[in-house]
């Protein structure tokens, strides 16, 4: 569903953002990717939602070739992902149901649908007794939890996860790993970057590690063999 | 269409200071074009009444027969641009002059013969009032052996020509200015709402809204700041014209010229917006 060929991205003429990365990721699959701060992992979620095309190299998603993306064809690939961040990116002057709605609303969902599919999603993520309130009212984990309702209400086939845990503490970060997991646990396939070592030992879970922007280690490799990885 | 009324509706409420800083701005902008167009508006209309007056005078030489004037008459009614043609007697033309000049009425009582010569008076059709027209009628009239004189007041037509050129002139290059002004002064508030809302459009963009939709709030939003702006300019223009009505008698817009004011406004907007949209929209990063 996704998938890396040989992917070369610079964002400066003297050095790689990404260097010569292949990998690919199944359908319904849940994958780390790590590495230290500058390594390359944001740059490869980046290369999947078309913020930015490679500078060689092929990115395959869920059917769409990014090199041969038009520029108006990018929303309609973004509707197929849900993409999380550290910082969360709520819209502070509007509640949690409102922020949530506010996906489905700017792709043009038909009003008597957006109601239901959003207290669907907040019940899924622990927060509809919260609809009503303000994101400076809650925690960073139940912050979180909105992003990742606001990821979710499009039924992406994939959530894109960067850093989520960053900004909480080890009880949150649980909280939403196990949220995560749980998606997952529903058909979505999840990449969540992460520098968090202990969290990525804690289950046993397809890791792609990223050093300087080469990828040193693919759990899948050893797992099952070179097969797994796009030549 | 709630969505994108509510949208634009929260820019005027995020930023009213701004909203109103801009639609003042353009109210202002307009009121200057508005200015601009009821000075033309006035002075077109007086030149139409000076116009009305302008006419070519053939004086005819004594004895002229009536048959020959007769013939000559409805040859000059047939030239182009010929609205009216008056066959003036020589008794005529005495009467008139007693009428119109009463002060030297012992001196026509005292006349033997009367010195008045008979004219053919040629009114010339809207349009055709110009110098051109009534330079060309005057020397095709010329060609008639028993017309004397011609006095047509050239200069004074051409000096209406050359008013009315400068007249126009100068209300394009200030209303064209003020319209400039106005697409930078839009366009700069739209830049600052962009900016404002960044983080929505960043949002908005990666939850995989168009780029039509992000544009359309923005654009809705030019063009109510230009139609509020135009509505206000319409209101400082009746302002300015009942000052001025009160010194000397003025006309005002009709209803059809005060909406073109108002659609102007609103072209203004819209054009401010797409143009400022367009080019900041793609500074809105996503990450």
């Amino acid at each position: 569903m996704i998938r890396f060929k040989k992917v070369f991205k610079s964002f400066r003429a003297d050095s790689l953002a990404l260097k010569d990365a292949s990998f690919h990721i199944a359908k319904g699959e849940f994958a780390f990717l790590t590495g230290h701060s500058g390594a390359g992992k944001s740059t490869v979620l980046r290369l999947i939602y078309a913020d930015q095309l490679p500078t060689s190299g092929e990115v395959r998603v869920s059917g769409f070739v990014t090199t041969k993306l038009k520029r108006r064809e990018v929303p309609r690939l973004r509707r197929r992902l849900g993409i999380v961040f550290q910082d969360f990116r709520l819209l502070e002057d509007r509640t949690v149901e409102e922020n949530v709605a506010f996906a489905l609303e700017v792709t043009g969902v038909r009003r008597s649908i957006i109601a239901p599919k959003v207290m669907r999603v907040l019940t899924q993520v622990g927060l509809a007794a919260k609809a009503g309130a303000y994101p400076r009212e809650l925690s960073g984990g139940e912050q979180q939890r909105v992003a990742i309702a606001r990821a979710l209400v499009n039924d992406p086939l994939v959530l894109l996860a960067d850093e989520p845990t960053g900004n909480l503490d080890e009880r949150a970060t649980r909280g939403v790993f196990q949220l995560l997991r749980d998606i997952n646990g529903n058909g979505t396939a999840v990449i969540m970057a992460t520098h968090d070592l202990s969290l990525v030992r804690s289950v046993s879970q397809r890791t792609i590690e990223l050093q300087d922007g080469a990828i040193v280690y693919d759990s899948a490799i050893d797992d099952r063999g070179a097969g797994d990885v796009a030549p | 269409m709630r969505l994108l009324l509510r949208e634009t509706t929260l820019s005027f409420r995020r930023a009213p200071v701004l909203s109103l800083l801009s639609i003042t701005t353009i109210a202002f902008a307009l009121f200057v074009v508005g200015l601009v167009g009821l000075v033309a508006l006035n002075l077109r209309q007086t030149l139409g009444q000076l116009e009305e007056r302008v006419e070519v005078v053939a004086y005819l030489a004594r004895g002229t027969p009536i048959e020959v004037v007769t013939v000559a008459l409805a040859d000059v009614q047939a030239l182009p641009g010929v609205e009216a043609v008056v066959y003036v007697t020589q008794e005529e033309a005495l009467q008139r002059a007693r009428r119109d000049m009463e002060e030297f009425q012992d001196v026509y009582d005292d006349l033997v013969t009367n010195p008045l010569p008979a004219s053919i008076e040629v009114r010339l059709s809207p349009g055709h009032r110009d110098s051109e027209s009534v330079a060309r009628i005057a020397e095709w009239m010329r060609g008639f052996r028993f017309v004397d004189d011609i006095q047509f007041g050239r200069e004074w037509v051409e000096k209406l020509d050359r008013l009315r050129n400068i007249a126009t002139v100068v209300g394009l290059v200030i209303g064209g200015a003020f319209a400039v002004a106005s697409i930078i002064i839009i366009g700069t508030t739209v830049r600052m709402s962009v900016l404002h809302r960044s983080r929505e459009i960043a949002i908005m963009r990666l939850v995989g809204a168009t780029d039509g939709f992000i544009r359309r709030p923005f654009l809705l939003d030019g063009l109510i700041k230009g139609a509020l702006g135009g509505i206000a300019a319409i209101g400082l223009n009746y302002a300015a014209y009942g000052a001025v009505n009160q010194m000397f008698s003025a006309t005002f817009f009709n209803a059809q010229q005060a909406l073109l004011l108002v659609a102007f406004g609103m072209a203004l907007g819209l054009l401010a917006s797409a143009l400022s949209v367009g080019r900041h929209l793609g500074r809105v990063q996503q990450s």
